[in-house]
């Protein structure tokens, strides 16, 4: 009897065991190298000293560089996912409303752009914006224009760049939030004598509410930690805090203060995801795989 | 510590008796454990074996027409020669390079087409530094003396590298926009000219900004006396800048689309872009920077092999070869090799072969600098 009640403790661990195993040795092994790293120091060969030092702590968390360029990453990352949540309901709205033989070719169409690399995709801006890009031609050619105009490495072009990458990802969740939602509740509302408008507002808004949380923690977290939009489309000042990491362990071979700024970046998202699911609820925003 | 050591030591033991076989097994054992997670000693280890009889050797460049100049002329005939496969890979920097063989373990990196003596100084301030038998280099011999010796001095006597080739970073502008007066009356300051706000670009590298600001702040890049003055010269650039480019493509897709009319660029690249058919002026500015490129052989690599593709290398009609098709002039010594009609038509070829009219990077001071200098880049480049 005993042995039963012990077989029976045992068994969640034994079949959760390849889960915690292979979170173990992917994610939290490597983060405590990297949590390791960030006491450690470089030397001015470029190699490591090891030892216990706050040095680079102090620095990330007492210089003001760093605050500002995170700020400037949360910055884009918020435009970034406001656009994509304008510019994605509507394209979500009418896949989940089209007939089925349709929504199976248009879903198709919104997963095509993940055959093509991101940062192929990224750099085909270049080829639609530049000065002899397609965009400044056809303005030319149609007269509209005498001199091409630059449009290309500013912060803006990042933002485009970002929204371009990340969209899907909204589009998918919201669509997945809104194809869920019962029919007959908007036709009830309408019944019930809603206008189209206000059934949408206050029946059909409301329930894909949890997608559109969802694709924005998504959006926002992507973009708050990519580097090679600006390195592609951006000027010589923008950057992002990732861009800083990518230089202190890149460029400055300075793995130690790269380990405690890619932390602080880790720290902040998590603290969001935390807050996030905190006033939102978990279940809210799992509702939108469901 | 040489893990390779840190394993014999541990045979040594067990066959001592200071061990028993149960100990060394599970000692061993976890160390393989830790090794599938780190890819530590273990792999090492492995990698050391494969060395030992190599069936192939793993070669880094910069890619684009360099990569395509060493796989048609050098590689493809020497594999053909020896058996010896070439595997090639490429980077975008010698920084990045250099923290994926930080971040690699001894004998997975091999040989590597890195910029001259600063980076061949940072290799050896990492211990990554090899030493070639000479004597299996026969044709090293016909090398410019002037090449190789700043890498003797560095390590001591040997060397880890042998020089390939070496070219300038000078001045690249558009002449429908800009007169080849202009820019030889303007040297380097043409990059800090208000007229072309928007249409300047730069290397987005804190070493040849470091270099171009002390030029335009008139001043000895190899002995900076006001670094004020070139911090700011760097703003200034930065503020008339479009874009800091990182690649070679990304400079020859910025002249070539009139992004840009004018940046510092590097001279192989801007004759591949003449040879195109665009209209590039090239000019290198009063104290320009010169820089050599070597064929870096890092340590734990599998060093007869390497030597062997090395000498192959340097061959006259490889070198030649190689030469013509990256647009770099070879590192051999025109007073000793007859070079051909062609490099001698190459932007910074020296017939001399004393290298003199060329101004290099002080290996010993910008290394000293460089935390400092790199970390501040960052910053300046930023609007600080």
């Amino acid at each position: 009897m005993a042995a039963d009640v012990a077989g029976a403790r045992r068994t969640p661990w034994v079949l959760l065991s390849p889960s915690l195993a292979t979170i173990s040795l992917l994610l939290i092994i490597p983060m405590m190298f990297i949590v390791v790293y960030s006491f450690w120091l470089r030397t001015a060969t470029g190699a490591d000293q090891v030892g216990f030092y706050l040095d680079n702590w102090i620095e990330v968390l007492g210089d003001r560089f760093y605050r500002d360029i995170l700020f400037q990453t949360f910055a884009i990352a918020f435009y970034t996912t406001v656009i994509c949540a304008l510019v994605g309901y509507i394209p979500a709205y009418f896949v989940a409303n089209t007939p089925m033989k349709s929504k199976t070719f248009l879903l198709l169409m919104l997963m095509l752009p993940f055959w093509i690399s991101y940062i192929i995709r990224t750099m085909s801006w270049i080829n639609i914006l530049g000065t002899s890009g397609a965009l400044n031609t056809l303005m030319i050619s149609l007269g509209i224009i005498d001199e091409p105009i630059q449009m290309l490495y500013n912060q803006t072009t990042v933002i485009l760049g970002l929204v371009h990458y990340l969209l899907p990802f909204m589009i998918l969740n919201v669509y997945v939030s809104l194809d869920g939602i019962d029919k007959n509740l908007t036709e009830a509302a309408k019944s019930l004598g809603c206008t189209g408008w206000q059934a949408f507002r206050e029946v059909t808004l409301p329930l894909s509410f949890p997608g559109l949380a969802a694709g924005s923690l998504l959006c926002f977290v992507l973009a708050a930690g990519t580097y090679i939009t600006p390195i592609v489309l951006g000027g010589p000042r923008d950057a992002m805090f990732a861009n800083l990491v990518f230089e202190a362990i890149v460029t400055q071979l300075n793995w130690p203060l790269g380990s405690a700024l890619s932390l602080v970046l880790l720290a902040l998202l998590g603290a969001l995801v935390v807050i996030y699911t905190r006033y939102l609820g978990v279940d809210q925003i799992a509702k939108s795989f469901k | 510590m040489d893990e390779t050591k840190r394993y014999e030591r541990l045979l040594t033991r067990l066959k001592d008796g200071d061990i028993n076989r149960r100990t060394f097994l599970t000692v061993l054992g976890a160390a393989g454990v830790t090794a599938g997670i780190t890819g530590g000693p273990m792999g090492m280890l492995t990698r050391n074996a494969l060395a030992a009889t190599p069936e192939q050797v793993r070669f880094d460049g910069w890619g684009g027409v360099v990569s395509e100049a060493f796989e048609k002329y050098a590689f493809a005939p020497y594999t053909e020669k020896t058996g010896i496969k070439v595997v090639s890979g490429t980077f975008g920097g010698a920084d990045e390079y250099i923290a994926r063989v930080k971040a690699g373990q001894p004998g997975e990196f091999n040989l590597a087409h890195l910029s001259g003596v600063f980076d061949y100084a940072r290799y050896h301030g990492l211990e990554l530094t090899s030493e070639l038998n000479e004597a299996n280099i026969p044709n090293l011999k016909n090398v410019i003396p002037g090449l190789i010796e700043p890498l003797r001095k560095i390590t001591g006597g040997t060397i880890s590298a042998v020089p390939y080739d070496y070219g300038t970073t000078g001045i690249a502008y558009n002449r429908k926009y800009i007169s080849d007066d202009e820019a030889k009356a303007k040297g380097a300051k043409l990059m800090v000219d208000e007229a072309y706000k928007g249409k300047i670009g730069g290397w987005g590298e804190w070493k040849t900004r470091v270099w171009y600001g002390a030029l335009q702040s008139d001043q000895d890049p190899n002995a900076i006396k006001d670094i004020d003055a070139v911090w700011d010269m760097i703003r200034a650039h930065r503020d008339l800048a479009l874009k800091y480019w990182s690649s070679g493509a990304e400079l020859m897709s910025l002249l070539a689309e009139e992004e840009i009319y004018v940046t510092e660029g590097w001279s192989g690249r801007i004759k591949a872009l003449q040879d195109q058919g665009h209209d590039i002026g090239y000019h290198d500015p009063k104290g320009g920077l010169g820089w050599q490129e070597c064929l870096f052989v890092l340590r734990g690599s599998p060093m007869a092999a390497c030597e062997e593709l090395l000498n192959f290398m340097l061959e006259p009609e490889v070198a030649i070869a190689v030469a013509e098709g990256q647009s770099y002039p070879p590192a051999l010594d025109p007073q000793k090799v007859e070079l051909g009609k062609v490099i001698p038509t190459l932007p910074a070829f020296d017939p001399s072969g004393t290298l003199k009219e060329l101004s290099f990077f002080d290996p010993a001071y910008w290394n000293e600098n460089e935390a400092d200098w790199s970390k501040t880049f960052s910053r300046v480049q930023r609007g600080y």
